[in-house]
């Protein structure tokens, strides 16, 4: 797949894809995080809450990465996606089911027909330290076991020692190899550590042909930040208007309350817009997130908050 | 405007503060009537509702006020600076406490957001005290001597933009100090002021250690005039300061004046593009650009000048104009019916002088002084807009070309209080701070305060500092 028009030639060498990336405008690290507090403190109320809160829910990846995971538990999960809240049907569906490529097969017999998608996380994930062939075997895997979409990692190692073509060519031939099936690219950005590799990393994904830019595996122990979530909607939004190709943004890991989820919408709207307030642009990967919207949904219809036993444990 | 995410209003509740319907002169700790029994109204901004009747002091009750604080200032002085300590801490406990009810009064008073009042305003009042608190008993280690003296009876005038913090800022170091004080707050904000003055009494303060005069500019005059005042204290206009200034020329009296200012925010182009823009909004949007250090002239690097305005005007977009009293509105009410007319009367002048005007799409509320953010492009030195104090949400936009050019533009002014740089390449902050002629220099940021940080002017800003260690000087007699 051909890189993005304007930015052929940045592809070119390694050279002339690290000029351009490191020719980016530079991240302020104390006026980013303010302005993603200040965001942060936005009030969302009655109508504009009960907005949030199912737009909340159809945006979540509900997700199970676990090594102990069995087909019933993927199966439970999809029954959860399927009928999220028993005691209210209104309750929209979430996005996707997030699982490994071993379990894609599964999910995809339990959400046959509901529109809730299957995505896979593959490339050897959470390290993505394995050869390119094993990699774009995974993928290849999760692909024919019915993932409509790829949750890959980028190769952290490589990004960190300046290999920028190396990372780009990778996520090339992964594109290619999922077909029809949307592609995430996970920067990990705990590991990459600056907010600066965190633009970069995002550039360097768009041009590659990502469909969305992913935070995080909430494998490590800094996953999805207002901040970096900030920055990341900011890069979707240049991306866009410069290129005319609109990117998708997931935080993932780490995103568990209401109020948290509802920080991350007042972010999407108020940065890159509302063309982003929707599932097809914006994830959340989370599992026990749902949960905490269901109970806040439940508040608003009744007037009461319930508990936890008026959610399932799935 | 059409979001698909529209927020629903979200307001602060007025039932956190009492306001009284009328309020007296605060002298010798007691609220009294002026001696001539005149009163005048004060309005909120953003609905023009009349919020109370306070007294309106004359030269008759500024003599009365400044004998009260001269009877209290031996007792005052004589105390110990941790007993002095105990007192401004307390203050500064009793304002944390309260600090929403004093947020809802100063955003009723003022027309500025609950969200600066709140998150801004409050915490740097309490911030002062605190800090001041802190120098009562260690004055012998600032750098002034052994045992510095306080001046006497300080005189204060302070302006409507930061009604509250503007008092702290005037009243905390001079109570650290050992002097005693007379304030006047400004006309259209006065009513901080006297909650402050019960706060004052809640806290124990002596009588006539702070004494609170609300009126006009006649008793402002008064005040400066007043033989017994040993040290004015003015935050305003550069044309009072002036008037002040020759006011008490030839008299022993001290004085601190910050006035004007148009400050210079210098954005190069290796700028943090999306910071930038953050900061160039926190610059002359912040308190509707009713702040005198604001960065009201933008001067952007030629090649990045269209990439930032449209960054600029896409972020302007998203401001939210209206009550002020809602969590989520950014930009409040003008203060006044003047100080409206006044702004739109200086863009008017952009205009015919042949600058560009744009202005943010946000609808206007039909009661209220209000006045949508606007910038201007492709003005230069040369015009008006360039060069005037508008003191209001009005950004005027410049392009430079070289790190020389920059700093010429900036420096032609006949205001020195604030600037502002943007670039990520550490030695230029550094090589074009020390040419400006301003007295605060941020550096990828922009109108942030602190309590040890002291603030100041060049030229027609002002003279003397206020914050910090350099704060105490102003008052003590060294």
């Amino acid at each position: 797949m051909p890189t993005i028009a304007p930015f052929a030639d940045v592809t070119a060498s390694d050279r002339a894809l690290r000029r351009f990336l490191h020719g980016l405008p530079g991240v302020d690290a104390v006026g980013l995080e303010a302005r993603a507090a200040s965001l942060g403190t936005r009030s969302i109320k009655t109508t504009a809450k009960a907005y949030a809160i199912d737009l909340a829910v159809s945006m979540i990846d509900l997700t199970t990465l676990e090594g102990a995971d069995t087909p019933g538990k993927v199966r439970a999960l999809a029954a959860k996606a399927v009928n999220p809240d028993p005691l209210d049907r209104t309750t929209p569906r979430p996005a996707a089911v997030c699982v490994y490529p071993d379990m894609a097969a599964t999910a995809a017999a339990a959400l046959a027909g509901s529109g809730v998608k299957v995505a896979s996380v593959a490339t050897a994930f959470p390290a993505g330290r394995a050869a390119l062939g094993v990699k774009l075997a995974d993928v290849r895997d999760a692909v024919a076991a019915g993932a409509d979409e790829i949750d890959m990692v980028i190769d952290r190692g490589a990004f960190l020692s300046g290999r920028y073509l190396q990372v780009y060519e990778e996520i090339l031939a992964v594109k290619a190899e999922c077909g029809d099936a949307r592609l995430k690219v996970i920067f990990e950005t705990g590991e990459l550590s600056t907010y600066d590799n965190i633009r970069r990393a995002s550039w360097l994904g768009m041009l590659a042909g990502a469909d969305f830019i992913k935070t995080s595996t909430g494998k490590v122990a800094v996953n999805a930040t207002p901040a970096n979530t900030l920055l990341m909607l900011q890069a979707v939004r240049d991306f866009r208007e410069q290129t005319g190709v609109q990117v998708g943004v997931k935080p993932a890991g780490g995103i568990r309350t209401t109020k948290d989820a509802v920080k991350f919408l007042v972010l999407v709207n108020e940065t890159a817009g509302e063309d982003w307030l929707d599932s097809h642009w914006f994830r959340f990967g989370a599992s026990s997130l749902l949960n905490d919207l269901l109970m806040q949904r439940q508040k608003l219809s009744s007037g009461r908050y319930s508990g936890p036993d008026y959610v399932t444990v799935d | 405007m059409a979001f698909a995410f529209d927020y629903a209003p979200a307001p602060e509740s007025r039932s956190v503060v009492d306001i009284a319907p009328s309020y007296g002169l605060f002298i010798d700790g007691e609220f009294t009537e002026a001696a001539d029994g005149k009163v005048f109204k004060t309005l909120s901004p953003s609905t023009e509702e009349v919020l109370s009747e306070v007294a309106q002091a004359g030269a008759e009750d500024v003599d009365r006020a400044v004998r009260a604080a001269r009877k209290a200032f031996g007792k005052w002085s004589a105390l110990p600076g941790t007993e002095r300590a105990k007192y401004l801490f307390r203050i500064a406990r009793i304002i944390q406490e309260r600090s929403r009810e004093l947020a809802v009064l100063e955003t009723l008073d003022n027309g500025k957001p609950i969200r600066e009042t709140r998150d801004a305003d409050l915490p740097l009042v309490a911030a002062h005290f605190f800090y001041y608190a802190g120098w009562a008993d260690k004055l012998g280690h600032a750098g002034y001597g052994p045992d510095p003296r306080p001046l006497g009876v300080a005189g204060q005038i302070i302006p409507w933009n930061f009604p509250l913090l503007m008092l702290a800022w005037k009243i905390a170091p001079a109570l650290a100090t050992g002097n005693t004080v007379v304030l006047k707050p400004a006309e259209t904000t006065p009513l901080s002021a006297l909650f402050f003055a019960d706060i004052c009494r809640q806290a124990g303060l002596p009588k006539g250690v702070v004494n609170i005069l609300t009126g006009y500019g006649d008793a402002g005059s008064a005040l400066v005039a007043h033989p017994d005042v040993n040290k004015v204290a003015f935050t305003g206009s550069t044309a009072v300061g002036k008037d002040i200034a020759r006011r008490i020329a030839g008299t022993d009296k001290r004085a601190t004046l910050e006035l004007g200012g148009k400050g210079a925010n210098i954005v190069f182009d290796d700028a943090p593009v999306d910071q930038a823009v953050e900061g160039i909004v926190t610059g002359i949007f912040f308190n509707q650009g009713q702040v005198c250090c604001a960065g009201s002239r933008l001067l952007v690097q030629e090649s990045v000048h269209d990439e930032v305005l449209d960054a600029l005007k896409r972020r302007l977009t998203t401001l939210r104009l209206g009550d002020p009293l809602d969590k989520n509105t950014d930009i409040g009410a003008i203060n006044s019916a003047q100080q409206l007319a006044r702004i739109t009367a200086l863009a008017e002048t952009g205009e015919a002088e042949g600058a560009e005007r744009w202005t943010a799409p946000c609808e206007l509320p039909s009661s209220g002084y209000w006045f949508a953010p606007t910038l201007f492009t492709g003005v230069s030195q040369a015009h008006t807009i360039a060069r005037d104090e508008i003191f209001g949400p009005v950004l005027s936009v410049l392009t430079f070309r070289t790190p020389d050019e920059a700093v010429a533009k900036a420096n032609n002014s006949q205001y020195g209080l604030s600037a502002g740089i943007w670039t990520e390449k550490g030695s230029r902050i550094l090589a074009v701070a020390g040419k400006l002629r301003a007295g605060v220099v941020w550096a990828n940021t922009f109108n942030k305060f602190d309590p040890t940080s002291p603030f100041g002017g060049y030229k027609e800003s002002g003279h003397g500092r206020e914050g910090g260690r350099h704060g105490l000087e102003a008052y003590l007699d060294v």
